[in-house]
């Protein structure tokens, strides 16, 4: 079936639904390049077709369902059999059912530009990530390799539509590149790592990308463990960009409805410092999370979840939102390997005024927070509670001071939020999508010797 | 097998046509079944299948690698034109043959497959019951049901025709409770390289019953202390330590670019001398445990460090054969759409000659770590991160009141220097995924109870 469009196939597996039976078909066709290089020559040069289809059954409420890496007939059939037996061993749930159209048209945005990425040629891709670790190398006589220099690319398209009425299909196409220095000076080592994504390859920032990779491993040269002490922090902006990813998912209907966010029942409150408004706008084509639906085939559209601080509103996928007594918010996402679950998918920090430097004169003294790790185990999106390994540098007397590293700062989500003092100027769109400025957070506690 | 030998033979031949060196065809079909009880509800039941072949050419220092769903033979035999292009100047290699390959059992003793899944979603029942009935500030309980069932097959130009056939079951539970604090959450997941007869060697009550009870401790616990302290991690709690504290740095494509703190050292003192790390592939039912890696060579058992001397790294292919030795059976890869690099399979440290509490009661203050969580290390400079499920305050040589969730810092080459007593006490601990450059692995860990003289604990208290 690989040369049928993705809608039909879509289409002719929710037309084999039973009376009394909804069907939902996510279905998924992507194809993928990347080039490692490594000291000036092609390491690996990968390329592939990736395909798949996700069926969702619901009836006498009750929700199966079942995928497949596949879109051949017989594992498309299988997948829908399986879909339904897997429903009749669910509880009933009266709030499980598919998304009904709810009358708003999909916003039309400038997204795929597939001719851009699928028609360069692998020359080129090659050319631009040899050159990328060129530059890294020779930008500082301190950096003595690069571990890992990387391109990659794809392009794809994805069906769903539903007994409900849903038919919807787009396309999608982005490239990166991503480098990891390795800089030395006598016995100590250090690894950087910067990367950049886009929709286009002319929109690829590589001069960034060089100079931030350097920056963050020539930087860490000689970092020492700071002393424990609670200070004022400023996270830069991919760290602000993980920060808000783990808030947003606090807010997302499925947590709340499930008694597993802490905010579930501050709808109208103060529950950050008034300097912050959070925003989820999937249709703000500067993200490059920005779609025209979302995986449940409903227009997308902006939700401001913080205003000034002011918890306004969580992120429902239909479920949620049934579960909520609310409407979808649009805000499903998914693979074509799981049911939707609500979640953020373009979110953004509405930018203060001042630049990062003059944020960080501001603090005057306190901890420049450049990277951290153990997010996945130093943080807990139901308790709030917040632990996380850091690297980065001493503000003192304005500007940045000596680099420091093994360390941790900790507080909770919850006093994070309240106790942002000021928020940056700082716009930076990630590639994960998110539109992050720099913050500072005060009376947080460091951690080290 | 999944294909037969002629396809593979012509599939290999199409790869080769333009100067490579090296092509291998890894083919692989894969099954899962999940189930999920949620908010007191049996509420999704997943099903998945793919199935596809990954073609890798190599030559000279670089590899070609495609992966396709389609196994027709003009399916593969384009992916492995493609995987050829970066071998343009040769000449074809002549014909190879490639000859009937075996697949090794799973081992298992009952195909999950082969269960009624009534079954199955009883087990969550059980569970929910279970959690539910360790107190009353029990508000939510997930319980998840997984089985997975892997078929591989590997060969290679190189005259490998091997296959692997792994199953493995995995039950998890995670519950929040709420308290005057707030909500907590605990959580427990028991995971083996076994079929449905998992359940005849665990209670699935007990797994909830444990779930529920690190959630409720929480409630109690105190803000974690903020600072470096003697950390004690309890057997099976912590074998992650090992995992980012050395494992990763001990892999030989870190260590050939330089990144990684223990390039250079086989034969240098680079832990105490209690300390001895062994990386094993072939422990039955653990976790990481695989017959043959995903490039067709057999699981071995690596010894990595012995008596605090590295003896060893672990290696792939690739790897290996730049340094002229053969593979160590670390080869492994998320899936056909992957190409393989040097992971970990089941890394733990033996057991020592002291009793565990004996390690408690001289210890005078820090925290004792009864089950760590997940972590990363920064291999290169060998930093390391780790979360806490479980930990307590250790006063007066007693373990005491119990923490509220913090990382903890270190690293590796230190805190291997720093560990200074080691029980007799050893256990496997909890089923991991580790991740790396994007691709998960299953793996498992394991060690006694044991003492890292200094730590940096990333708490609130001062």
């Amino acid at each position: 079936m690989t040369d049928a469009s993705l809608a039909e196939l879509a289409r002719g597996v929710v037309a084999l639904a039973r009376p009394g039976e909804q069907v939902e078909v996510y279905a998924a066709r992507s194809s993928s390049t990347t080039v490692r290089v490594y000291e000036g020559e092609v390491e690996s040069l990968t390329s592939g077709q990736n395909q798949g289809i996700g069926v969702r059954v619901v009836a006498d409420g009750r929700q199966g369902f079942a995928s497949a890496g596949l879109l051949d007939e017989d594992a498309v059939r299988e997948a829908l059999h399986d879909a339904r037996a897997n429903a009749t061993f669910a509880e009933v749930d009266p709030c499980v059912g598919l998304a009904e159209p709810d009358g708003l048209p999909l916003p039309v945005l400038d997204l795929a530009d597939v001719a851009a990425v699928r028609d360069l040629p692998e020359q080129a891709k090659i050319d631009v990530a040899t050159d990328l670790e060129a530059r890294t190398r020779g930008a500082d006589p301190r950096i003595a390799s690069v571990r890992t220099t990387i391109w990659g690319d794809g392009w794809g398209e994805v069906a769903i539509a539903s007994t409900t009425g849903i038919d919807v299909g787009s396309e999608g196409a982005s490239c990166s590149v991503a480098v990891s220095p390795i800089a030395r000076d006598g016995d100590e080592t250090q690894i950087g790592f910067a990367g950049d994504g886009a929709r286009r390859p002319s929109e690829l920032d590589v001069d960034r990308v060089v100079s931030d990779a350097v920056e963050r491993a020539t930087g860490m040269l000689g970092a020492t463990k700071p002393g424990s002490q609670r200070l004022t922090v400023v996270l830069d902006r991919p760290v602000v960009a993980a920060f808000v990813g783990i808030v947003a998912g606090m807010l997302t209907g499925g947590q709340v409805v499930k008694g597993r966010s802490p905010f579930a029942d501050r709808l109208g409150e103060q529950i950050a410092a008034e300097a912050l408004t959070l925003l989820d706008d999937p249709t703000d084509v500067r993200s490059l999370g920005a779609t025209e639906h979302d995986g449940e085939g409903l227009a997308t559209r902006p939700n401001t979840l913080i205003t000034h601080g002011v918890l306004g509103a969580f992120l429902y996928d239909t479920y949620s939102a049934r579960r909520g007594g609310v409407v979808s918010t649009a805000s499903a996402v998914r693979g074509y390997g799981s049911v939707p679950v609500s979640g953020a998918q373009a979110l953004q920090l509405a930018p203060g005024a001042l630049s990062q430097d003059e944020l960080v004169a501001e603090v005057g003294e306190g901890f420049f927070v450049d990277s951290v790790s153990g997010l996945h185990s130093g943080v807990n999106p139901v308790s709030g509670d917040f632990s996380v390994g850091v690297t980065g540098r001493r503000i003192r007397g304005g500007v940045l001071g000596e680099p420091h590293r093994e360390a941790t700062i900790a507080s909770t989500l919850q006093r994070m939020l309240l106790d942002v003092v000021l928020v940056g100027g700082d716009l930076e769109w990630r590639p994960g999508g998110t539109g992050a400025v720099s913050l500072a957070i005060a009376d947080v506690s460091l951690s080290g010797s | 097998m999944l294909l037969d030998a002629d396809l593979l033979t012509a599939t290999l031949d199409a790869a080769l046509a333009t100067g490579g060196e090296f092509a291998e065809v890894f083919v692989e079909d894969r099954r899962t079944q999940s189930a999920v009880l949620d908010d007191g509800r049996v509420e999704e039941l997943n099903t998945s299948r793919t199935r596809g072949a990954g073609i890798r050419v190599v030559t000279g220092e670089t590899t070609g690698f495609a992966h396709t769903a389609d196994l027709s033979p003009e399916g593969l035999r384009r992916a492995a034109v493609a995987a050829a292009s970066v071998a343009r100047s040769g000449s074809p290699r002549g014909p190879l043959s490639v000859g009937d390959g075996t697949e090794h059992d799973s081992g298992a003793l009952v195909l999950p497959e082969t269960v009624d899944k009534a079954g199955k979603v009883e087990l969550l029942r059980r569970a929910d019951a279970a959690a539910r009935e360790a107190g009353s500030a029990i508000q939510q309980v997930t319980a998840r049901y997984n089985e997975g069932r892997r078929r591989i097959q590997i060969a290679t130009s190189d005259g490998i025709n091997t296959g692997d056939d792994q199953v493995r079951t995995l039950f998890a539970v995670s519950a929040v409770a709420r308290g005057d604090t707030g909500l907590q959450t605990g959580r427990e997941n028991v995971g083996r390289t076994v079929g449905f007869e998992l359940f005849d060697q665990v209670d699935v009550a007990q797994i909830a019953a444990k779930a529920a009870h690190r959630a409720l401790l929480k409630l109690e616990a105190r803000p974690a202390p903020s600072g470096t302290v003697p950390v004690v991690i309890g057997r099976g709690g912590g074998g992650i330590l090992f995992h980012e504290a050395c494992g990763h740095g001990l892999e030989a494509d870190l260590v050939a670019k330089g990144a990684s703190v223990f390039a250079g050292r086989v034969g240098e003192r680079v832990a105490s001398p209690l300390v001895t790390l062994v990386d094993d592939g072939t422990m039955d039912g653990e976790w990481g445990r695989i017959s043959v890696d995903d490039e067709g060579h057999a699981a071995r058992r690596n010894v990595l460090i012995q008596d605090g001397e590295l003896t060893e790294y672990m290696w792939d292919r690739l790897r290996a054969r730049a340094a002229g030795r053969a593979s160590s059976g670390n080869g492994r890869r998320q899936s056909y759409r992957h190409l393989p690099m040097v992971r970990m399979t089941n890394t733990y440290v033996l057991g020592g000659t002291e009793d565990p509490d004996e390690i408690v009661a001289e210890t005078p203050y820090g925290v004792y770590v009864a089950e760590l969580g997940g972590g990363q290390v920064n291999t290169t400079n060998g930093d390391f991160v780790f979360g806490t499920l479980e930990a307590y305050l250790i006063e007066d040589g007693r373990i005491g009141a119990p923490l509220r969730d913090a990382n903890l810092i270190g690293n590796g080459p230190e805190v291997l220097a720093n560990i200074d007593a080691l029980g007799n006490d050893f256990a496997m601990g909890m089923p991991g995924t580790c991740g790396k450059d994007g691709q998960g692995v299953p793996v498992g860990d394991g060690q006694p109870t044991l003492r890292v003289t200094a730590l940096t604990v990333g708490g609130t208290a001062t």
